[in-house]
């Protein structure tokens, strides 16, 4: 449950404090309320934890930790987690 | 990406272990407890036992959040769970872990609506979705979880989801340090500190260890560089006589941390007066509870729990092998009665538990046997 997952940012979305993440080919929104630094854009990387971005990484450290996922036989894991975000789905998500 | 390869690249592990070799005092032992359970996951998983020099002991630390539940507390989640309006969620690695009367998976099979869950957010969600139900999310976690947990909670608020509650077991690391370094017995030289938790929270709330204990502390990324280097900076300091907070995970941790992140703890959250910990008892203002302000999202609030306190099985010696007294295989349940597939205690559900990564990694390593001093 700890992981902490890199992702890039692929766009902004309409619904406030989310943004489209791609984390190995899956695409998904995460929030950045709690981001420190909420200025973010297409092409940053972030790291995820349960949904939520914790900071802004830069590219280096975003490869750097796939791999350590990698490496610790936990990037199913990050995926399983990443596929699973399932609250911004649906039309009663805001 | 040669920045990102040197902290896996075998020479540059050699060299530090090499180092390490070098300067530590063959005369003298040293015991370092790594206290986030990541650190004891990839210590495990590379096999960095192998590459240290005899007398350096690693002590793994309590930083697995299912790992310091309490029984009491899993049986706790379990009766919110079996009210019949009631869908209780939670983490993945929250389903095995076993309570008095058995493990949310064995509830979920015997009737109860228990959702496994990858994001407090989902939980909400879920409670959108099914307004005829109440939801309650079974929060864990340090301080790298709590803050997402505390923006659900906004989040709540701000859509005027009542349907929805937070059973908090959030605690906090720094007080769990504290308690290990004034539990009697206990004999740390110094400690890698834990890496995602800093990120949130900076270096400076392990400022009290090296003033007050004279014990240093190295905040450390999870490569095995990251974890080699450290221990290298931990033995420098102990040989120089200083003890201070260093960070050697400057990449990912801000020296303030992350003051939003710290801001929505603040907003939310309050510390309870005491908290039990498996293996650790009682420790005061080590947990975090819902502002009372917040109470209608409060699952305490809302549903009586039974709040008993239930003791480990008495043959687990899962207390012991937390503070670092007892290592894993020497527990006579280790590998027999308790194994991963069939976890008594919780250090063998999590791969970031003591018992679960020396089940997996080192069955047959010399960390068996207890070091020579």
């Amino acid at each position: 449950m700890c992981l902490a997952i890199p992702g890039q940012v692929v766009e902004m979305s309409e619904q406030p404090m989310l943004v489209k993440v791609d984390v190995g080919g899956v695409r998904r929104n995460v929030n950045i309320g709690l981001l420190e630094d909420a200025n973010v854009a297409p092409g940053d990387w972030i790291l995820i934890h349960v949904g939520f971005a914790l900071s802004k990484i830069g590219e280096a450290e975003a490869r750097d930790q796939l791999r350590m996922l990698e490496a610790m036989g936990e990037d199913e894991l990050a995926m399983e987690e990443i596929r699973g975000y399932t609250f911004a789905d649906g039309p009663l998500a805001r | 990406m040669k920045y990102v390869d040197e902290y896996r690249d075998p020479v540059l592990i050699e060299n530090v272990a090499r180092e390490i070799k070098r300067t530590v005092d063959s005369r003298r032992h040293y015991r370092i407890m790594e206290v986030c359970g990541g650190h004891t996951h990839a210590i495990y998983r590379y096999g960095l036992r192998d590459v240290l020099p005899d007398n350096i002991e690693l002590v793994h630390g309590p930083g697995c959040p299912v790992c310091v539940l309490p029984t009491g507390r899993v049986d706790d989640g379990l009766a919110i769970a079996e009210r019949d309006d009631v869908i209780l969620t939670c983490f993945g690695d929250m389903l095995r872990v076993p309570g008095t009367r058995g493990t949310p998976l064995e509830f979920k099979a015997r009737g109860a609506d228990i959702r496994m869950v990858y994001s407090p957010l989902d939980a909400l969600k879920l409670a959108q979705d099914h307004p005829e139900r109440h939801v309650c999310f079974y929060a864990i976690g340090f301080e790298t979880t709590a803050p997402s947990t505390a923006l659900t909670v906004l989040r709540a608020r701000a859509l005027g989801i009542e349907n929805f509650s937070v059973f908090c077991n959030h605690v906090a690391i720094v007080p769990a340090m504290r308690a290990i370094l004034d539990s009697p017995g206990m004999q740390l030289d110094g400690f890698v500190g834990p890496g995602h938790v800093a990120t949130i929270t900076g270096c400076r709330p392990y400022d009290f260890v090296a003033r007050e204990y004279g014990k240093p502390v190295v905040v450390a990324g999870f490569e095995p560089l990251d974890i080699l280097q450290a221990i290298l900076m931990i033995v420098r300091q102990l040989h120089s006589g200083e003890a201070h907070v260093e960070n050697e995970y400057a990449r990912f941790v801000p020296p303030n941390g992350n003051r939003a992140a710290l801001a929505a703890l603040e907003t939310v959250f309050a510390l309870r007066p005491t908290f039990e910990w498996r293996g650790l008892g009682h420790i005061a203002q080590s947990a975090l509870e819902l502002r009372p302000e917040f109470a209608r999202w409060d699952a305490e609030r809302r549903f009586a729990v039974p709040g008993v306190r239930v003791s480990d099985p008495s043959a687990a010696r899962c207390g012991e092998v937390l503070i670092g007294v007892l290592k894993p295989a020497r527990c006579t349940l280790f590998g027999n009665a308790c194994n991963p597939e069939h976890p008594i205690g919780a250090l063998m559900v999590s791969s970031e538990g003591a018992c679960a990564a020396h089940f997996r990694y080192a069955q047959h390593a010399a960390e068996a046997e207890p070091v020579s001093v």
